[in-house]
């Protein structure tokens, strides 16, 4: 006779292989080692079968001198430079042509985007037209194409274009002048820094003065005219500090100035003109996610189309655009490895090229080359993730 | 979803390992096993290695795969190819996708001791030089300061072009392709004053050009480049199989055996000859092979002046000259240690 009846009532407690709290933890756990077991086997197995080989490892080749020419280094860059120095330089041109490319792309996109959505029956179509071509003719195709055609129109370095002989264009790039900052220089500067710095408070101030009064003023104007007037005034009155070094054709080519080689313009262009593509079919519908009615009840305020656009429609239109916009910030960057296609010099390209052909040293260049784009799109992600969440809806 | 892709990342790994631990070993047991050579060669080099438009693989280093399937299982077109860039032949090398490299590869210190390679003799003494349009004016390398070079990535000529330039306090533009034909692409579009690759080379790239007498070939030499057959480190009877068979076909150029002769020859009396043809003695069989190995070289593939003529000397578009790859008796490099 049980002492208490109630206990056989309850339900049984079910036996720990039953419990389904306890039964997804072991499973977790079961997978985690799985995984890292099978991560040691493949480090392990690498390791062993490249010592059985008689093939070097490890990370000390970084250190050995490269002995060979990169056409286009961000940074102190010679033939007696260390592989690891190659490294960097591969870099630095993998991140100019991506930033650059990130820049125009989205400059480029907004542009096209919102053309496709102009009432215009022209701009609507031409924007369309470009979408429709670009986004879908293979990105390589592309790159060849910007990279040989635009070559072979250009003329060779002794019959250059030149621009009143201070800019050349030819075969072998853009040549700009150089611009040598003489004692004196730094004050221009801080000139500049002081009038953004300026400019920003006035916004402020006036933004908070038409909250409050609903006057408005020429933020614009007076922002532009402090940024560009006040460096131009300290200047002026300290003697124009500034020389220019001119290019000029030497032997074969042009030397000195700012050399801007065509593989980096091909480049360049085609990234931004294929991403652009995406960018602005994302930013169509960003737009067109935004209710007709918003609209209109902007319109009924008396608010210009201009306004309108900038006020409402794109602030909440970015909600919808930036998680996408994201993929194809990333894309970009990760296309960017085509350059060695045309003999841009980025990173693939130099270290998981030349560096990795004169080393053999695959499993650690390919290693690294890996982690170098993971980290890049991992921080393109981060940032726009927070940019994300700035924008995101806040409810009240 | 996430499982399923943890399942593919899975798979794709291990397909990786496997491909990794796949034990060279007995090359040579596998080849006889399943039938043919698997051969790496150039993507396309006039001469070295170019397939036609029905896909038939010939040129030099082509020959010596040939004669190598010839040797082992007596029949010159039991040869697979795989075309390789430069990047990707030494890796395709050691991860043991290939038996063989036969892809105009320099003999180097750091390749033959730090990669798990070694090679195999020299089919071809080459060295580095310059190809320049010809309207540029320019009759030797040393007026070439500041000028733009078109080069192939992975190459040793990168190092070699950085080296010359250096010592010769000079400065240069490098502008590096992925393959060759995109390299003369580039040189044809003027995107650079001068191409530099193997000289060979650029006498197989010259024919390509739109107008091949537009460019010429500097005089200069800046480099030593010797090219030849590499096999895996690790595998001494398929090194052995390798090295002899190009040493059989300079031997049989020095005997004077040629396809034509060599049944003539073989019914001869000359024992030098009647041991290198398999009648007398069992040299073959030493080798893990038949005592016809070397008959089957010369009878199918030719000897090395034949390949050497017919490829990229006289007999071909290229038209080079035998220079360091005469015989040594008639004053070239090209000699074989006596098969006896």
């Amino acid at each position: 006779m049980a002492a208490d009846p109630r206990e056989d009532d309850l339900p049984s407690k079910p036996p720990v292989w039953n419990d389904p709290r306890i039964r997804a933890l072991v499973f977790q756990i079961a997978i985690v080692i799985a995984v890292s077991a099978f991560g040691y086997y493949l480090f392990d197995n690498t390791l062993t079968n490249l010592e059985k080989r008689g093939i070097t490892t490890g990370f000390g080749f970084l250190d050995s001198q490269a002995s060979f020419g990169i056409i286009q280094t961000l940074v102190e860059y010679s033939e007696t430079s260390t592989y690891g120095r190659t490294f960097i330089v591969g870099l630095l041109n993998t991140l100019l042509v991506s930033g650059l490319g990130i820049v125009l792309a989205t400059l480029l996109g907004f542009i096209i985007g919102i053309a496709r959505l102009s009432s215009n029956w022209l701009i609507a179509k031409l924007a369309a037209a470009y979408v429709e071509i670009f986004r879908n003719i293979p990105l390589l195709l592309q790159i060849f194409f910007w990279y040989f055609a635009v070559l072979r129109a250009l003329p060779s370095p002794r019959q250059s274009h030149d621009l009143g002989g201070v800019v050349f264009l030819n075969l072998r790039g853009l040549y700009l002048p150089r611009p040598l900052f003489e004692p004196g220089f730094g004050f221009v500067f801080a000139a500049l820094v002081a009038a953004i710095a300026g400019s920003i408070l006035i916004t402020r101030w006036a933004s908070r003065r038409q909250e409050a009064t609903g006057q408005q003023f020429h933020t614009i104007y007076t922002a532009i005219g402090l940024i560009l007037g006040l460096p131009l005034l300290t200047f002026l009155a300290l003697g124009a500090p500034l020389a220019w070094e001119l290019p000029e054709l030497r032997g074969f080519n042009f030397q000195g100035g700012i050399p801007v080689i065509p593989e980096l313009s091909a480049l360049l262009v085609a990234l931004s003109i294929y991403t652009a593509a995406f960018i602005a079919e994302i930013v169509r519908a960003g737009i067109l996610a935004v209710s007709r009615g918003q609209t209109e009840a902007a319109h009924a305020l008396g608010l210009r189309p201009g306004l309108t656009l900038r006020l409402v429609i794109i602030p909440q239109a970015m909600r919808v655009i930036i998680p996408p916009l994201t993929s194809q910030y990333l894309n970009l960057t990760k296309n960017s490895s085509l350059a060695t296609a045309i003999g841009y010099p980025d990173l693939v390209s130099v270290f998981a090229g030349t560096t990795l052909n004169q080393t053999g040293q695959a499993v650690e260049v390919i290693a690294m080359t890996m982690g170098v784009y993971l980290t890049i799109s991992l921080v393109i992600s981060l940032l726009m993730n927070w940019y994300n969440k700035r924008k995101t809806l806040v409810e009240r | 979803m996430s499982k399923l892709h943890i399942m593919a990342a899975g798979t794709a790994l291990a397909l990786l390992a496997a491909g990794t631990t796949a034990q060279a070993g007995a090359t040579l047991d596998s080849v006889k096993q399943k039938g043919h050579v698997q051969c790496g060669v150039s993507t396309g080099i006039p001469g070295f290695s170019s397939a036609d438009d029905k896909g038939n693989w010939t040129g030099i280093d082509v020959d010596v795969c040939r004669a190598v399937a010839a040797a082992v299982l007596g029949d010159a077109n039991a040869v697979k190819y795989t075309p390789l860039t430069a990047k990707e032949r030494l890796t395709a090398l050691q991860s043991g996708e290939i038996d063989m490299l036969s892809r105009n590869t320099t003999w180097t210190a750091t390749r033959d001791t730090s990669l798990g390679i070694n090679f195999t003799g020299v089919n071809y003494y080459d060295g580095q030089g310059f190809l320049v349009s010809k309207n540029l004016g320019v009759k030797s390398a040393l007026e070439l300061n500041g000028a733009s070079v078109c080069i192939q990535s992975g190459t040793t000529t990168e190092l070699n072009l950085s080296d010359y330039f250096r010592a010769k306090k000079m400065e240069f533009q490098p502008v590096v392709f992925d393959t060759s034909d995109q390299t003369i692409k580039g040189f044809e579009a003027g995107r650079c004053d001068v191409l530099t690759s193997d000289q060979s080379q650029l006498y197989a790239l010259r024919i390509k050009l739109a107008d091949p007498n537009s460019a010429m070939v500097l005089p200069e030499v800046i480099s030593k480049e010797p090219l030849g057959p590499v096999v895996r480190q690790g595998d001494d009877q398929w090194f052995n199989v390798v090295k002899w068979t190009l040493f059989a076909m300079v031997n049989a150029e020095e005997l004077g055996i040629t396809a034509a002769n060599v049944d003539e020859m073989k019914a001869g009396t000359d024992p030098n000859v009647k041991r290198m043809l398999g009648t007398e003695g069992d040299i073959g069989v030493g080798m893990g092979l038949g005592n016809d190995w070397a008959y089957n070289i010369v009878k199918q593939v030719g000897n090395y002046g034949e390949m050497f003529e017919r490829n990229v000397g006289k007999g071909s578009p290229l038209g080079i000259e035998r220079g360091l790859n005469a015989l040594w008796t008639n004053g070239g490099l090209q000699y074989a240690p006596p098969i006896r």
